[in-house]
């Protein structure tokens, strides 16, 4: 058996115990959306820029297309399909914004911002530092995705 | 109205629009398909109002080859205006019918409300689930007589777009399919346009964990396995080991541009006013021009492909399933009726994509196997082989009259094809139908004439002015693929015109508001024109220069869709930045209040990334552009405020997805020339654009 034969993974995402079979360098990401069937988190560039394939990683948002399976073992992924309430409260303010146009990247923004949210950052300009390099959205919707993410700021200031 | 809306002529069974089950569920079907556009918000609140049912109550079923109607492409801002009347007036026909079945069913005339036609002044009522077996609509729209229409209502203030809560949570996109025993499909393509596959080491592919077939078919080359990551792995190594061969020459960067530039000898005149110029005391002329857009649509481009018994069930996100089959028929030797397509949402899409492409893609990989296929492009390939944004040169020259008029008004435009979508010209434009062992060439021609060919959309000013011309150089398509994207020539051209008014206006010494109502007879365009000047606070006597400039601009989409007008303000200190856009719509009547602002304010956010940042290039080595670090677009930091106000208007609703892209170029060339004195003419206007125009100017 080499070193990059598949092998069993135990981590936590969204709160539940899961195993996976794997090779160690498989990209988080694949492991989600064709392990677990957790859809939600997209795929976008396989490149780290785009950032629709963004989750929790211990509480932390970070993309998932290059991260390697191994380097997740035994921690806590959450996805936007996970049972935060800061994300349920995230996603209530974008649809009352009806901050989407295609939704394509909108998942990722999300869980950036909960993400952020959580950490307690409370500063307009820091969340827009971060989205602006982790984010990218192609349809324009970035007007009504700050008009969301204002909302959330007030709510929480 | 007389005349039945053409898509409900050519698709005239009500029964293609709209289902009733006995259980009330009413379905309605469309060929306009969902592109992030929200334009399934508004075919539901269009049949809504025109049912008299809460929008809720409505599905709207996915739009497919074998049952909905075939309404070519969804493009052209066409959807609400052509799209929207057809469901109009085919729901409101069939609403009709139900009236009459529930009048003989209660021997009275009756009244509809939320869904139940009652007899006024009794609690008789039936609803539309109650008539469904007494109802056929198996009937023609030609036999039916023109219903009463309920219309628009009040664009449905607080309405949610019903498909955004399974977007914004779970599985909703094409990519998040899942068919039992679905394979993964990858395709191994150049890195540079002027390459063609030779070969690969394909039993070492074969041999990689995952992989289930290696497939060749002359130049084209993919792989299918059992899961993504190990398609994407097969390729990775497919290409370590490839061989290509040089086909042709292409120009280098620099020589594309002077290619574009050339004098255009054969241009076409497209519009020559007759008559003698008036007395002209000043000429003026520029040249403007743009390069070209990369599509960069978020999600890669995908298709599902499932082959039984020589039929093909597809799963795909073009903009036009119709079309897409009769091509996909010819390049894989079926008949048309030996394909069912149905149309599945992509991430969000601004013109003809890859979309096609990996529908041809699925369709041969999975071919060599008997379970479905889902193909994913690479980012490099969509941002490389994707249809280009059309490079643009446009030369405009015009006279002024000693009180200060427009004496006459020449232009030329020289463009890469704006219109090569699958079906559109006379060849096969499905990327790898060409690369086939037995190939089929792509268009050498376009099936589209004057006034749609796209490079000459909104050439024509919306000024009245005399003595205009228009020529056109249709040239070939160049080193990059270019077909439609977003407003097509629109966005260069009003970029050019309203880059010109100003200048003309500078020559008649006079403000640039004036100077363009003074050209103005549309009270439309006049009414925009001053609500987004007065909504930006406009005024005549601001200083400019510092860095500091505001700009206007202003059109009718292809002069007969949806008016906008733009006043922007931009600052620069090393590059140009966007500060605000207030701009001012006027789309006839609102079906979807909310649906229409995020439509031209999305075209808006993307016509300042086109502007200031945006160009494709290639080098000796091949194609520049392989991912978005190569391509940076605007961003959540840059986001200008943006504000629009909605006129209000009585006539036939317009789509808006476009209207925006070019005054809102056009404005911020004139921004950026009301900040710094000197005007930049060829975009995208970045850094050394903005730099090399202070220089020329010193
Ligand atoms: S898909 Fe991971 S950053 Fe784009
Ligand atoms: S909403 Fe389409 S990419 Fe952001």
């Amino acid at each position: 058996m080499s070193m990059d034969d598949p092998r069993p993974y135990d981590l936590t995402v969204d709160g539940r115990a899961v195993r996976v079979t794997a090779r160690p360098d498989t990209p988080v990401l694949s492991v989600l959306r064709d392990d677990l069937g957790l859809l939600g988190t997209r795929t976008g560039c396989l490149q780290g820029r785009c950032g629709s394939c963004t989750v929790h990683l211990d509480g932390k948002a970070v993309q998932t297309c290059s991260l390697p399976l191994w380097s997740v073992e035994g921690r806590r992924i959450d996805t936007v399909e996970g049972p935060s309430p800061t994300l349920a409260r995230v996603r209530e303010a974008f649809l009352e914004e009806q901050a989407a146009q295609c939704g394509y990247c909108v998942n990722g923004i999300m869980m950036t911002v909960s993400a952020l949210l959580d950490e307690g950052v409370r500063d307009r300009s820091e969340m827009l530092e971060t989205l602006d390099e982790r984010h990218l959205c192609r349809c324009g919707a970035h007007p009504r995705m700050l008009r969301a993410i204002d909302r959330l700021l007030e709510g929480a200031a | 109205m007389t005349e039945l809306p053409s898509n409900l002529k050519s698709n005239p069974r009500l029964d293609r629009w709209i289902d009733v089950a006995p259980d009330g569920t009413i379905t309605i079907r469309s060929g306009k398909v969902e592109l992030g556009q929200g334009i399934g918000a508004a075919m539901l609140l269009i049949a809504a109002s025109e049912l008299r049912v809460d929008p809720a109550a409505l599905t709207l079923a996915p739009a497919d080859t074998a049952r909905a109607p075939a309404e070519g492409f969804t493009a052209g801002s066409l959807s609400v205006e052509h799209g929207g009347a057809a469901m109009r007036l085919a729901v409101a026909m069939a609403r009709a019918l139900f009236m009459q079945a529930a009048e003989a069913a209660l021997g009275a005339p009756v009244e509809l409300e939320n869904g139940l036609f009652s007899v006024p002044g009794t609690n008789r009522s039936v609803g539309y689930g109650d008539l469904a077996a007494e109802v056929d609509l198996s009937v023609s729209a030609l036999d039916q007589p023109i219903p009463v229409l309920f219309g628009e209502g009040d664009g449905a203030p607080g309405f949610r777009r019903p498909d955004l809560p399974a977007k914004l949570s779970g599985a909703a996109f094409i990519q998040d399919l899942r068919l039992p025993g679905m394979l993964f499909g990858r395709v191994l393509r150049p890195e540079a346009p002027w390459l063609r596959l030779d070969g690969f080491d394909e039993a070492a592919v074969a041999a990689l964990p995952g992989v289930v077939r290696v497939v060749r078919d002359g130049a084209f080359a993919g792989v299918v396995a059992e899961r993504d990551d190990d398609a994407r792995a097969a390729i990775e190594k497919a290409r370590r080991s490839a061989r290509w061969s040089r086909i042709g020459t292409l120009p280098t960067c620099d020589e594309a541009q002077t290619w574009l530039d050339a004098p255009a000898e054969e241009a076409e005149t497209l519009l020559e006013d007759a008559g003698e110029p008036a007395e002209t005391v000043t000429r003026l002329s520029s040249s403007y021009a743009r390069g070209f857009l990369v599509h960069a649509a978020m999600g890669p481009s995908c298709a599902v492909a499932h082959w039984t018994d020589g039929r093909l069930d597809l799963h795909t996100h073009s903009q036009g399933i119709h079309p897409l089959r009769k091509q996909l028929a010819t390049a894989l030797r079926i008949a048309e009726d030996a394909i069912n397509a149905v149309h599945v949402p992509g991430a969000g899409c601004y013109g003809h994509n890859a979309a096609d492409d990996v529908a041809l893609d699925a369709a041969l990989l999975a071919r060599a196997v008997d379970r479905p296929v889902m193909v994913l492009w690479s980012r490099e390939d969509e941002m490389s082989w994707s249809p280009h944004g059309a490079a643009m040169r446009v030369d405009l020259a015009a006279g002024l009259s000693a009180e200060g008029r427009i004496t006459h008004w020449d232009c030329r435009i020289a463009s890469t094809p704006h219109v090569a979508r699958p079906g559109s010209g006379n060849g096969l434009d499905l990327l790898a139908a060409r690369d086939l062992e037995t190939p089929h060439p792509p268009s050498t021609q376009s099936n589209f004439k004057v006034p749609d060919r796209g490079a000459d959309r909104n050439s024509v000013p919306i000024y009245a002015l005399p003595q205009r011309r228009v020529r056109l150089n249709q040239r070939p398509q160049g080193p990059l693929r270019s077909s439609a994207l977003r407003a097509l020539g629109a966005h260069a051209n009003v970029f050019a015109v309203e880059s010109f008014m100003d200048e003309l206006a500078a020559a008649a010494g006079a403000d640039p508001l004036a100077f363009r109502l003074a050209h103005c007879e549309d009270p439309r365009a006049a009414a925009v024109l001053k609500a987004a000047a007065s909504a930006g606070g406009w005024d005549p006597d601001e200083p400019g220069g510092e860095g500091i400039g505001r700009g206007l601009g202003v059109a009718r989409y292809k002069n007969s869709g949806a008016y906008y007008a733009a006043m922007v303000r931009v600052e620069i200190e090393e590059s140009v930045r966007v500060v605000s856009i207030h701009g001012a719509v006027d789309a006839g009547r609102v079906v979807h209040r909310d649906g229409l602002i995020n439509q031209v304010e999305g075209g808006a956010v993307q016509a300042v990334s086109w502007t200031l940042m945006e160009e494709a290039r290639w080098t000796d080595e091949g194609f520049a552009v392989r991912a978005w670090e190569d391509y940076p677009v605007l961003g959540f930091r840059d986001m200008p405020e943006i504000v629009t106000e909605v006129l209000r208007s009585d006539a036939p609703p317009l789509g808006a997805g476009e209207c925006s892209a070019g005054p809102v170029a056009g404005a911020i060339g004139n921004a950026v020339a009301h900040a710094l004195g000197v005007r930049a003419r060829r975009m995208p206007i970045t850094r050394e654009r903005v730099m090399a125009a202070m220089d020329a100017a010193l």
